[in-house]
């Protein structure tokens, strides 16, 4: 088997692929280039490219989305960073104004190829404005799709298909994965968008998961097959599209939900998941929809506390536990 | 379409830049017809305690850059080379002035008298910064790059609705300090404070710390023109000083704080200086920049230049400059103890300060993880 690779080399490996393949690919962001990123996601991409392709910005939020959306216009493909997903906040009129609306605005006539790529999620105990899981905010705007890959092949996979997507895409790469390792992505990987996986197969309940909740959920499900208690884990990948269709398929067999989120409680996604659930599959569900999600707070910065918003391997078990006696 | 080659460079030329410094890098004093008299009434003794200020905010940073290498912190974002920056302009400050820093003003803090074992909590995590701005005129430190400047803008604008300037009374005639880096100068947020501060004439000084680097991005990624020379643009005063060079720092504070006061505006200070460190303890600088550039800056040292200077002068002898010595290592110690004992948090602060008005649901989850974490302790008290 070939080596693993890690998820943070995978950033820069599915970036590298499509820059390679098509010129119109141009990379920008706030230290990108001879640092290779602060998270060291984009490190090699200077030395290949160049400094035409790779352009390391001012520090300026709202002008690196607005120009990558000015870019787009020109036919390039650009692939924006924001260093930190908290600093979406900062550029937040382009991503909720801007980049979402001109195809709409203008009947179609111009589209922003564009990806914005972001550093997302806690459990690093970087504190309240470094660490937020912010793919609910994006969620709340029609005109934006959302992948948000859980391993180092998806990332390289997703990562295509949104730089190959004629509509916006944010991709949200989650810093506690990081360090984590998997199977490297084979040539070509492409990923469609809105195509949930299904990564553990079971019975008694269905633990739908995105992201870094989807280690949460891998954990979680195989304490409990130790209890007997058989849990089929679905990965989502993208929020937009969203791929209910799989979530149903599943519910047909195991007639329990739980979701795991790491953004908070209130707001977040699986609230529209559950209610499309609510919508289209009530018959098919035995038990009460259950949500675990992060308290709604902001992050502490002591790992000690972080924990105890995020949620845990074990706090989903004890949900799953409590369903499956339902 | 010509370019004035005069104003396209960032760092600017010696022919075309002003630069204030009252102290040579050698410790020569160079006199200054204006500047020598905002500085005529700073006594030896004045002299002395700047060089303890510089000295211990240079001991609270080795010591902590020790205890973050020992894991006793997450993080720790270095001043080193930027100590008379943060010393000469926060020793122009009344007690009634309001600072908003950055993460990296840790010499300001002890300025202003903040325990900096506080600051510790912070990087360790055990808190959000635990001083009370209030106590000290100081403001938590702002990690989101250049928010600081409309606070300040806005905190100027409510002290100019207060009448605390322009009275002529130096107990109450306030001014506002915003520090921020050459990097910060990019985000529209601090173009947009000095607009603000421009046309409603604020009481606030900005204080850019230019310190040639933002992480990674050198200052010519930031600017085609001299930081200071933007200030023209928005209607106020600007200039550039020695941000190495502690009187220097000192005397262009004092101008623009007290102008400030005295109801005439704001003004840009743009502190010429440099990063010695990495950006923070988890940068690796090396990857981007070259030694030989931290080799030219280091023949420029701030602390290394008032002790040149006092011994020219006779201002201190050697016993004086060991007093300081013991003095730092004592602060030092204080650090690594009170560092090492600070509490970790307890689990249901997680819900505190959220808001002012807890929500119910909120309430009953606190409560619940109360009894929860209290179940654990009266199993052990039945054992
Ligand atoms: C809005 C925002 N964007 C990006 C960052 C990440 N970041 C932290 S420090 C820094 C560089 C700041 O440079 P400068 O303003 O020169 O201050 P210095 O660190 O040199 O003191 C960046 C980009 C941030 N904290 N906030
Ligand atoms: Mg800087």
């Amino acid at each position: 088997m070939a080596d693993l690779i890690t998820y943070r080399e995978a950033v820069a490996e599915g970036i590298a692929r499509e820059m390679r393949r098509d010129p119109s690919v141009v990379c920008l962001g706030e230290d990108i280039g001879a640092a290779g990123g602060v998270f060291k996601t984009t490190v090699g991409l200077l030395d290949e490219f160049g400094p035409g392709r790779v352009w390391d910005t001012p520090i300026s939020e709202q002008a690196i989305t607005g120009a990558a959306m000015g870019a787009a216009m020109t036919g390039l493909r650009p692939v924006a960073e924001i260093m930190f997903s908290d600093f979406l906040a900062c550029c937040w009129e382009y991503l909720a104004n801007e980049i979402p609306k001109v195809r709409y605005m203008t009947g179609g006539q111009v589209t922003v190829p564009l990806v914005v790529r972001t550093a997302n999620g806690g459990g690093l105990g970087f504190g309240a404005q470094h660490s937020q899981a912010v793919e609910n905010w994006v969620f709340t705007v029609p005109g934006l799709k959302i992948a948000a890959p859980s391993s180092p092949a998806d990332l390289v996979g997703l990562t295509a298909a949104a730089i190959r997507s004629d509509d916006p895409v944010v991709v949200f790469e989650h810093k506690g994965l990081f360090a984590s390792k998997g199977a490297p992505a084979p040539p070509d990987h492409v990923v469609e968008l809105g195509q949930a996986s299904v990564i553990r197969e079971g019975s008694d309940v269905t633990l739908v998961a995105l992201a870094s909740t989807v280690r949460t959920a891998v954990e979680a499900a195989e304490r409990l097959a130790a209890e007997d208690i058989s849990v089929e884990v679905i990965d989502l990948r993208c929020l937009v599209p969203l791929d209910v269709r799989t979530v149903l398929a599943s519910l047909e067999r195991t007639s329990r939900l739980v979701v795991v989120e790491e953004n908070p409680y209130q707001g977040g996604w699986g609230g529209t998941l559950v209610s499309l659930v609510a919508d289209e599959g009530f018959h098919l569900l035995d038990a009460p929809i259950k949500r675990v999600a992060s308290a709604c707070v902001p992050l502490p910065f002591a790992d000690a506390l972080e924990e105890r918003v995020i949620p845990t391997a074990d706090g989903v078990a004890d949900e799953i536990r409590a369903l499956a006696a339902y | 379409m010509t370019v004035d080659t005069a104003v396209t460079s960032a760092s600017g030329t010696a022919a075309d830049t002003e630069l204030v410094q009252l102290l040579t890098p050698e410790g020569e004093r160079v006199p200054h017809e204006h500047y020598d008299t905002l500085i005529d009434d700073i006594t030896a003794d004045e002299i002395r305690d700047l060089y303890r200020d510089l000295t211990m905010s240079r001991r609270i940073d080795s010591e902590a850059i020790a205890l973050q290498r020992q894991g006793e912190l997450g993080l720790w974002a270095s001043l080193l080379g930027q100590e008379a920056a943060q010393v000469g302009s926060a020793r122009a400050l009344r007690p009634q002035d309001h600072v908003f820093p950055t993460y990296r003003e840790h010499g300001v803090a002890w300025c202003r008298g903040v325990d900096p074992a506080q600051l510790l909590g912070l990087f360790r995590g055990v808190d959000q910064g635990s001083w009370d701005p209030k106590e000290n005129n100081f403001h938590l430190y702002t990690i989101v790059i250049g928010a600081q400047t409309l606070h300040a803008t806005g905190y100027a604008m409510g002290v100019q609705r207060d009448g605390a300037i322009g009275t002529g009374d130096p107990e109450r005639d306030a001014a506002v300090l915003a520090y921020f880096g050459d990097g910060a100068t990019s985000q529209g947020d601090v173009n947009e404070a000095f607009i603000w501060a421009g046309v409603n004439n604020a009481p606030v000084v900005f204080f850019c710390q230019n310190n040639q680097w933002a992480i990674s991005e050198p200052l010519e990624r930031q600017t085609r023109v001299p930081l200071y020379r933007r200030a023209h643009g928005f209607g106020f005063p600007g200039l550039r000083v020695d941000g190495n060079d502690v009187l220097a720092c000192l005397a262009v504070s004092r101008e623009a704080l007290q102008r400030a006061r005295d109801g005439e505006g704001p003004s840009l200070i743009e502190a010429f200086t440099y990063r010695m460190g990495a950006h923070t303890t988890s940068d690796d600088a090396s990857r981007y920049r070259l030694d030989s550039e931290l080799e030219s800056w280091r023949l420029k040292d701030p602390v290394e230049r008032v002790k040149a200077y006092m011994t020219r002068e006779k201002m201190a002898d050697q016993a004086f400059f060991d007093g300081v010595e013991a003095e730092a290592e004592q602060l030092a110690e204080h650090l690594r103890t009170t560092c090492r004992s600070m509490p970790d948090p307890h689990p249901t602060t997680i819900f505190d300060h959220v808001y002012v008005d807890t929500p119910p649901t909120l309430r009953a989850q606190q409560e619940e993880m109360a009894r929860y974490l209290d179940s654990f302790v009266d199993e052990k008290e039945a054992q």
